[in-house]
């Protein structure tokens, strides 16, 4: 019956998230020796609950984030999402263990309330993600500083323990963000709408003519990556047993972003994954440790970490140039000339729906 | 004409306006079970619209459309497609990135226990495949993967899953090698065979000749009549979409036409596609390059625009041996290149005429582009564009007045050498007549001409000479007039009557 | 079928100037500025006096100028972020090396010009030739030039800058009859802004055009498009440089200056209905943008609006303005 049907599980994909857990363990392994070379180890259990720790809270924005990249949209407002999650959390259950449930409730409502805005102002209006969720991120903002002067509400001891439990080395909150990270790789590879963020990033004109309502995964994309960066607040708020409304200034928005390309998901839609936007929050988060444990200046980290991004994604880059030569030689050539671009020459019909 | 049993599809009276202007107006048409239906018309005439009505792409404004007579309307592609007409575009609805399975079964994957069931599409599309006689690819294969015609057969492997009952296929041969068009014609057959209604849009007449069994001719948004294949000839189809017989298909050399000194020469060009190229061109000369797809053609064309350069040997300008190692360069010594894609290489779409008329003026030869583009006007009146005014975006132009901007962009420039890779692609007959009249006077004005076509007529009735690339190198040269039969042979490798090869 | 010549009589082209100018978006931004300064000179007609307006033009300067650089990249295909922190890391470099010495304020702006353009080619390369996302490489730049000037300078701000450095921020042509001070950032602005304007009328605008509409179809046409993207890039670092001489001048050092200015630039020039992505918009109604946004500001100081609830107004204008500007395209006849 299949005498042709080479049952190859696609390779491709493997190659680039097999590059980023690749770089996490060869980053490991040089931190390491680094750290050890400095008298500390980098693997012990305080280290650790440090880089985990550190990688929750940036893993829910980031895997959120991934599903709108995938989709070829873009997410701005996440930190203000975050920072107003916290509030909601913080002020619903007022200090009040019964009112747990309700808080964490509302805070879904209100993320998913913002996502499913952001989801219908780049849909329907058509405006484009990167201002319609800068935008969004405005009014928050404006909406935060206006009502609240500084930490707002109380968190109750229970709810707090989210924000400090751990099972041996494993933050209570690392371990919700990698369950998170499964469910986000399950949906992706096992729901139709997953299959078709896929389709939509790729060519949403394809998609629309395949019969897909392209509305609905973006829609439902921006709604998770809300709700993912309403997790994070939950969890900022359980940090600090408080609503923080400056936590938007702590640029989670471009980092979560960053995350997601380091990850290896294509900016521009259609191809990627959690799974590598989870060993991209890794990276960072071992950066972090290591230049903590290095006592770099905290300033000199931003310009480290600012050269590891560009850097990674030149790789990548590159590593997409190779495959776009291999290409050629089957369609005609696609290639550009030399001295090409940034975005790879995208056939694409001129009228694009606008997104960045 | 009345038939017992109303036909598979009957579309009556079929009318489409686009701001104003009627693009169609009562076609009425007729496709039954186990009929390849051919709808030939130049460019403009309605045949993408028509069949984009079919497709739900857009709605008619009047008429109807009656599958076994029954009355539908497809307001969104994916009725047409339940309903059982499914469409293959020129431009595939494929995603790259994406598996054969999971493009094939795009927007209709199966769920299972309430996750879809990827071994089940897999192994459909296998299915499908085998049932086709499709060897060569895996339903797990990325589709970038895959090569134009395996595209193409992903295509129609997603239609059949579909339970297509009518398939409409745009131009279906136009990106494919001719090896690769056998392939397509028995898929056609086998659609056919299995009692399925077969809508073949096609420029090619061969192909209508070879395949169909009745051809629609539209012209002007206006069906001229539905004839079958075997009461008709090619000549009397012309004449039905064009009005004008098909001598006048290749216009003869200008008088006063003659070959001066050698303006172009390689000596044992190669890169990594391609080995061991000699040719010369002289001013006045047209060179056809023939051969099948991926054979060297538009390699030679791209090494020569300084975009996938030569690696060895050298290529001399007017006697003068030259380093084209950018187009910027190749544009500095007089080279112009006409590309394949026009969409995609040739055009900004979203700019004026006027912009894409001056862009490669602008872009290299600045302190020339004013008063280049003052003779912008002139060319664009010689080539008879049909557009609103020079401002007007390019992307509103049918595909020949788009061809034209390109060729008015680089008749701007006053090339030595121009190579046109599939000049006439695409285009509607009106816009070929005026891409060969231009060769011919470019040839007399001196231009030295290298013509890359899939279409072996248009070579042979054009070049002064024939190279045929085979597998990245000339494997042979023929002259003027020489028989098609002669340039496959060649192209093939099946024969080696030219020179010899290393 | 009758084939008739192109039409390309000057009346037509006034016309087309015209239609480009108001066409594809960009009236919007036209009508929501008229409708902005009705509403202020409606709210405070001495708004309308000569003195307000030209203070309001110093305050809008910078922005304009940002717009116009980020308009360069922008219409290329790509994003600068990371002009809100070269802004801010300008002001804080002209504030440690002048120290208040005037001696040292021309060279130390021919420096911080050298500086700027270095920003911008770094950008530009990553961009082109590595083929980094821009907004991933201007955003790795915004990090960069962050943490660099706050690791140099210690965290906060030191030195003060030169009166001369000042002055073209501040300053302007004093007492003149009617009008008053006619400020130096005005006439800067004007002098950008029609430099822009005729840069984007020449060859090397018009390939920057096409090379956002369509890189390899520019590229095919001979274009260098990583040289005509790095220019942009480096253009737009000049200009933000340019700006932050005159928001130094005219705000002072603060470590907070140049903050979110990359946002504020993109948002004028996406106002003024340049598409992201490229190719279309013109460099006018990028620049009326920029006094968009402004006068969105002191429409709100004028309304005594909190200033806290700035953002959300901004936020919603911004929006309701872009999604407007995306229908009209999108049901515009050919």
């Amino acid at each position: 019956m299949r005498s042709l049907a080479t049952a190859r599980p696609r390779p491709f994909r493997l190659g680039t998230t097999g590059l980023v857990y690749l770089a996490l363990v060869s980053i490991v392994l040089v931190g390491t020796a680094v750290a050890a070379a400095r008298g500390h180890n980098l693997l012990g259990t305080a280290n650790l609950v440090d880089m985990l720790t550190r990688s929750s809270l940036l893993g829910f924005v980031a895997i959120g984030q991934t599903l709108v990249i995938l989709c070829r949209s873009l997410d701005l407002s996440v930190g203000y999402v975050m920072a107003l999650s916290s509030v909601v959390a913080a002020t619903t259950m007022a200090g009040d263990p019964a009112r747990i449930g309700l808080g964490i409730a509302a805070v879904i409502a209100v993320s998913a309330l913002i996502g499913l805005v952001n989801g219908l102002v780049v849909t329907r209006l058509r405006v484009n993600a990167f201002i319609a969720t800068l935008g969004m991120g405005l009014i928050i903002k404006g909406y935060l500083d206006t009502r609240y002067k500084g930490p707002a509400g109380d968190i109750p001891e229970a709810f707090q323990l989210f924000g400090y439990t751990r099972i041996a080395f494993l933050p209570l909150s690392a371990a919700a963000m990698v369950a998170a990270a499964v469910l986000a790789i399950l949906f992706l590879r096992m729901t139709r709408t997953g299959y078709h963020m896929y389709a939509v990033g790729g060519d949403a004109e394809v998609a629309r003519m395949s019969g897909i309502h392209v509305e609905r995964p973006v829609i439902t994309a921006h709604v998770l990556c809300s709700v993912a960066a309403g997790a994070a607040g939950l969890l900022v708020a359980a940090r600090f047993g408080t609503g923080s409304t400056l936590v938007y200034a702590s640029g989670y928005d471009l980092e979560s972003i960053a995350a997601v390309v380091l990850g290896g998901t294509y900016l521009l839609g259609g191809r990627g994954g959690v799974a590598g936007t989870v060993a991209g929050v890794l990276i960072l988060a071992v950066l972090d440790t290591v230049f903590n444990i290095l006592a770099v200046d905290p300033f000199f980290k931003d310009v480290l970490r600012g050269v590891i991004v560009i850097a990674a994604v030149a790789i990548y880059a590159r590593r997409q140039v190779d495959r776009t030569a291999s290409r050629s030689r089957f369609a005609g050539s696609r290639g550009g000339p030399s001295g090409g671009t940034g975005d790879p020459p995208h056939p694409a019909p001129a009228e694009q729906g606008g997104r960045t | 004409m009345n038939a017992p049993d109303p036909p598979l599809l009957r579309m009556s009276g079929i009318g489409k306006s686009f701001f104003g202007v009627n693009v169609l107006e009562g076609i009425d048409l007729d496709v039954r079970s186990g009929e390849v239906h051919a709808l030939v018309g130049e460019n403009g005439a309605g045949k993408s619209t028509l069949m984009k009505i079919l497709a739900g792409v857009h709605p008619a404004d009047t008429g109807h459309i009656e599958l076994s007579g029954e009355r539908v309307e497809f307001s969104h592609p994916v009725r047409a497609q339940q309903a059982g007409v499914s469409t293959v575009f020129q431009e595939f609805n494929l995603l790259p990135e994406r598996t054969v399975a999971e493009n094939v079964y795009l927007g209709r994957e199966p769920v299972r226990r309430g996750r879809v069931n990827a071994r089940g599409m897999a192994d459909d599309t296998a299915g499908l495949l085998d049932e086709l006689g499709i060897t060569g690819i895996s339903p797990h294969a990325a589709v970038r993967t895959l090569s134009v015609a395996q595209q193409q057969i992903v295509e129609v492997v997603k239609a059949l899953s579909s339970d297509a009952r009518i398939i409409s296929m745009d131009e279906p041969t136009a990106a494919l090698a001719d090896h690769e068009v056998e392939l397509l014609y028995r898929l056609v057959r086998r659609l056919r065979d299995r009692g399925m209604a077969v809508l073949y849009v096609s420029h090619r007449l061969k192909e209508i000749f070879d395949l169909c069994d009745r051809a629609t001719v539209l012209k002007d948004g206006r069906r001229v009549d539905t004839v079958p294949i075997s009461a008709t000839t090619p000549t009397e189809l012309i004449r039905m979409m064009v009005g004008r017989p098909i001598s006048t298909f290749f216009p003869d050399p200008i008088e006063g036409t003659r070959p001066g000194p050698v303006r172009l020469e390689v000596a044992q060009g190669g890169n990594d596609r391609l080995d061991g190229i000699d040719m010369q061109v002289r001013g006045g000369e047209i060179v056809g390059l023939a051969g099948l797809q991926g054979s060297g053609r538009t390699e030679i064309a791209h090494a020569l625009f300084g975009i996938a350069r030569f690696t060895r040997g050298e290529v001399r300008v007017d006697g003068r041996r030259v380093a084209l190692r950018s187009p910027t360069r190749a544009v500095r010594e007089g080279i112009a290149l006409v590309t394949e894609d026009r969409k995609t290489q040739g055009l900004a779409l979203s700019q004026s005429v006027l912009a894409n008329g001056r862009l490669v003026l602008d872009s290299v030869l600045p302190f020339r582009a004013r008063s280049g583009a003052r003779r912008l006007p002139g060319f664009f009146t010689s080539l008879e564009l049909v557009a609103r005014d020079t401002a007007q975006e390019v992307r509103f132009l049918s595909g020949g007045n788009q061809q034209k901007v390109v060729l008015a962009k680089w008749l701007a420039t006053e090339p030595k050498i121009i190579v046109l890779d599939e000049p006439t692609r695409g285009i509607d007959v009106g816009a070929k007549r005026a891409v060969y009249t231009l060769i011919r006077e470019l040839a007399a004005a001196g231009v030295a001409i290298v013509l890359i076509s899939s279409e072996l007529q248009e070579v042979i009735g054009l070049a002064d000479r024939v190279l045929v690339l085979h597998d990245g190198r000339i494997f042979g040269e023929l002259p003027a007039g020489a028989s098609e039969e002669a340039v496959m042979s060649l192209a093939t490798g099946s024969h080696n009557n030219g020179r010899e090869v290393a | 079928m009758t084939r008739t010549a192109v039409p390309t009589a000057p009346g037509r082209i006034a016309r087309e100037a015209v239609s480009r100018l108001v066409g594809g978006g960009s009236g919007t931004v036209f009508a929501l500025l008229i409708l902005i300064f009705a509403v202020i000179f409606a709210i405070n007609p001495s708004f309308a006096q000569p003195p307000s307006m030209l203070a309001f033009a110093k305050q809008a300067a910078p922005l304009v100028i940002l717009a116009v650089g980020q308009y360069f990249v922008i219409v290329s295909g790509e994003l600068d972020l990371s002009v809100g922190s070269l802004v801010g890391a300008q002001v804080v470099i002209a504030a440690k090396l002048i120290d208040g010495e005037e001696s040292r304020t021309v060279p130390v702006i021919l420096l911080m010009i050298a500086f700027g353009a270095l920003v911008g080619l770094v950008n530009g390369l990553v961009t082109t030739v590595l083929r980094v996302p821009s907004i991933i490489t201007t955003l790795g730049t915004m990090l960069v030039l962050y943490g660099a000037i706050r690791l140099w300078t210690g965290g906060a701000p030191t030195g003060a800058l030169s009166e001369a450095f000042r002055r073209p921020g501040r300053g302007g042509i004093e007492d003149l009859p009617v009008i008053g001070q006619l400020p130096w950032a005005l006439l800067i602005a004007l002098a950008v802004g029609a430099a822009a304007l005729a840069l984007t009328r020449s060859p090397y605008g018009r390939t920057l055009i096409a090379t956002g509409d369509n890189d390899t179809a520019a590229a095919f046409s001979g274009a260098r498009v990583w040289r005509v993207r790095t220019t942009a890039f480096v253009l737009s670092s000049l200009l933000a440089t340019a700006a932050s001489i005159l928001i130094g001048g005219f705000a002072g050092v603060t470590a907070q200056v140049g903050d979110g200015l990359e946002f504020m630039a993109i948002t004028a020039v996406v106002l003024g209905g340049v598409v992201l992505g490229g190719g279309r918009g013109t460099v006018i109604a990028a620049m009326a943008g920029a006094l968009t946004v402004e006068a969105l500001f002191t429409l709100f100081n004028q309304l005594f609006l909190p200033s806290t609830i700035q953002p959300t107004v901004q936020g919603l204008i911004i929006i309701a303005a872009v999604g407007y500007a995306a229908r009209q395209r999108s049901t515009r006849s050919p």
